[in-house]
């Protein structure tokens, strides 16, 4: 048989490579905060005629932008990021822009966000992240409410979904000064949606680690830990395949509008696999008797 | 088969039956709908937020006065603009959300609904040779037009005293535009003096502060008047203005977010393609893993997705490109629950269970695990649905209101759709290697 609960040092010892680089990264760099939290305008550029990223980027300095950050899509139009500008600071760019490159340039999509309405935005993020980490809480605690020792098995829950979200947000960090990839509402949707998965496969453990106990399949309780992962291993993996199956599919295919969010769901995911079959099982144990292996018998 | 699940594939035969007639065509009418509802930023359009000034209200009317009249104003403006079903919403104390779907003309209509529009006459004492008094720098000083009104009160003259018919005309001799105005009776009485007073002599319009004409009055004038000096645009605009009224307060756009129908229509071929592929990968393998349940399991997601789309239709649900993204998440999370009841039902028949007893346990032991882990799920949707607003992202609701009916629906289709197909092939077909166990 193998296992799990008895090399937990090992797996415990990976999610910890896992989430230091991400935490020196969100300490060091923080992250690439998108306008809805820091405010700016955002918008798509279509040319129509081929533009290299080196003349837009003088064409916009001339026209006293030289902040701007500019990124080609995959698609082949500009992502051009500012502060934030008004309409008629925005047509005199366009048109600016129009006369510099002597081509047509059309506005794809356009967001502009006032620094008063990104403060709130980012405190009614973090609200909405307490109000549903507090009522995910109470939940796992009710669900876990006949077990021997609810809290701890609350906790280890907790616990294993801080694993999952902190190794996310590192990875968002690091891509964020790597590739530009950014913080913004919609990757707050996809760490409560994590979140909210990520539990599911959590539960199927504990539940099934709750039933092995009913059944008394073994005294020891490391043993029963190990064998209860042992057999849902394989649902854990399986119902997180199938979302990772479509997420693959929406990254590859849906376009660029909603590319980063679904790499924050699909980190996420994949993180959860790993944190239901690797962590949130063996946590129980290791609060139970610490990293040692205890004797066989009691 | 037992009454209960005749009645049950029978309930299931009309849910289908009627899904596909909902949803045929797609763009058809059905209850009034006609084709799907789509957002903002698949159909293009704008999403503008306005904070109104209330520091410049008037002080006898009330904060919500001022915002109810602001916003029917708003309305007004937008739907004589020709926007089609613009939405205007009040947030908060002073804010107000405008979309405008499917608006090519952002600027312009922006421009349009959040001017506050106030039209002024002003006058100005002219020298003996008839030039206008300038100050200091050379500008002409003008003062308020005012007239003495029914009531004996000294009253100015603007624009709410006009009757909401103004409109653009074209000058006879050189088609320049101009915008044809009519006074109501207080208007009348007021003009009247002022023209009387100011004959042969320039009056000042002004619009926000703003000159825009001073033509010389040649004659007494009491009901009617005319603006020029600018163009077919501004003459369009400036009636559309007058006619809605001018705003209580000025209002400042603090965010806006405007997406070309190109850009939309690009999104949704994309998603498409992006759903199907989900879709296919999810059904090979479902079938290559769990073989004949996992057919059943593919049958079932079928059914789920043409119940999701008719239901995505008839509701309707707006969507967006965050709520198609959900969908189609949700065609990953739908097999969940399917995945939790086979392993389980595998676990039953490796222990010697018979295949109805194994379906039987499957699903009953199963459903704690499935009910639980969704409910995390829910939590998660209902507090972004309950934020979405405050998030500054239409995107925000569009997924969690979508992913909240993809979650529910696939319970449900898991505990009645898979339950009675598995339940009926069981009778069927008793080899276990068919149902993911191996030999």
């Amino acid at each position: 048989m193998i296992n799990i609960v008895g090399n937990r040092k090992w797996f415990f010892l990976i999610s910890i490579c896992l989430l230091v680089p991400g935490i020196i990264s969100m300490l060091a760099f923080g992250f690439n905060l998108g306008i809805d939290f820091s405010s700016g305008t955002v918008m798509t550029l279509r040319f129509s005629q081929p533009v290299d990223q080196a003349s837009l980027r003088q064409q916009m300095s001339q026209l006293g932008y030289s902040d701007a950050t500019i990124q080609k899509t995959s698609d082949g139009d500009f992502l051009v990021r500012t502060k934030d500008i008004n309409s008629e600071q925005k047509i005199a760019l366009i048109d600016g822009l129009k006369k510099g490159l002597n081509m047509d340039v059309t506005i794809r999509d356009f967001a502009t966000v006032s620094p008063l309405v990104a403060s709130e935005v980012a405190r009614n993020a973090a609200i909405a992240v307490l109000v549903a980490s507090v009522f995910m809480i109470l939940y796992i605690a009710f669900a876990f409410r006949h077990m021997p020792n609810p809290f701890r098995w609350g906790f280890s829950a907790v616990i294993a979904l801080l694993h999952d979200v902190l190794i996310v947000m590192g990875v968002f960090s690091i891509l964020g000064w790597l590739i530009g990839y950014q913080v913004d509402s919609m990757f707050i949707v996809a760490m409560l949606t994590i979140v909210g998965f990520a539990i599911n496969n959590t539960c199927v453990v504990y539940d099934r680690i709750r039933e092995n106990m009913h059944k008394g399949i073994s005294k020891d309780f490391a043993t029963t830990v190990n064998s209860s992962i042992l057999e849902t291993i394989a649902r854990c993996v399986n119902t997180s395949l199938t979302v990772i199956l479509t997420c693959l599919a929406l990254y590859l295919f849906g376009g660029v509008t909603i590319q980063q969010f679904i790499m924050a769901l699909l980190v996420g995911v994949l993180v959860g696999i790993y944190d239901s079959v690797f962590v949130a099982g063996p946590l129980l144990v290791l609060f139970e008797r610490g990293l040692k292996t205890a004797p066989r018998s009691a | 088969m037992k009454t209960s699940e005749m009645l049950l594939l029978l309930f299931i035969a009309v849910l289908v039956g009627f899904s596909i007639w909902a949803i045929t065509p797609l763009d058809g009418d059905r209850f009034g709908r006609q084709g799907l509802t789509l957002g903002l930023d698949l159909k293009g359009g704008a999403y503008l937020v306005y904070e109104a000034d209330l520091s410049k209200k008037d002080a006898t009317q009330t904060v919500d006065q001022v915002m109810t009249s602001v916003l029917g104003k708003i309305e007004r403006r937008a739907n004589a603009f020709g926007v089609k079903e613009p939405i205007i919403q009040r947030q908060g104390e002073n804010r107000i959300l405008v979309q405008l779907p499917g608006e090519k003309n952002v600027d312009e209509a922006k421009k349009l609904i959040g001017q506050v529009a106030l039209l002024e006459f002003k006058e100005t004492t002219t020298d003996a040779s008839g030039q206008p008094q300038r100050d200091e720098k050379g500008e002409i000083i003008w003062t308020p037009a005012t007239g003495t009104g029914s009531d004996g009160q000294v009253k100015e003259l603007t624009g709410k005293y006009l009757k909401p018919n103004s409109k653009v005309m074209l000058k006879q001799n050189t088609n320049e535009p101009e915008v044809a105005f009519e006074w109501n009776d207080e208007g009348a009485i007021l003009f009247e003096q002022i023209t009387k007073r100011n004959i042969q002599k320039p009056l000042g319009i002004f619009l926000d502060n703003q000159a825009i004409s001073a033509p010389t009055v040649q004659a007494v004038i009491k009901s009617s008047g005319i603006i020029t000096g600018m163009d077919m645009k501004e003459s369009q605009n400036l009636a559309i203005q007058l006619n809605s009224g001018s705003l209580d307060v000025p209002l400042v756009v603090i965010q806006e977010q405007t997406v070309d129908a190109t850009l939309g229509a690009d999104s949704i071929k994309k998603s498409i393609v992006a759903g199907a592929i989900g879709l296919i990968l999810v059904a090979l393998f479902m079938i290559l893993y769990y073989r004949w349940a996992g057919f059943i399991a593919v049958l079932a997601l079928l059914i789920y997705g043409l119940v999701l789309t008719a239901i995505f239709k008839l509701v309707p649900v707006t969507l967006t490109m965050a709520g198609i993204a959900a969908a189609v998440v949700s065609i990953g999370m739908a097999v969940d629950a399917n995945i939790l009841i086979f392993e389980r039902m595998k676990e039953e028949l490796r222990a010697g269970r018979t295949m109805g007893a194994a379906v039987d346990a499957g699903f009953n032991r199963a459903w704690l695990a499935i009910r639980d882990s969704n409910v995390t799920t829910f939590i998660a949707c209902i507090v972004l649905f309950w934020f979405g607003d405050t998030f500054g992202a239409f995107l925000v609701k569009g997924f969690a209101l979508t992913l909240f009916i993809g979650v529910a629906l696939s319970m449900f289709t898991a505990i009645t759709v898979s339950r009675l197909f598995l339940a009926l092939s069981a009778r069927a077909i008793k080899n276990t290697w068919l149902y993911g166990v191996k030999a």
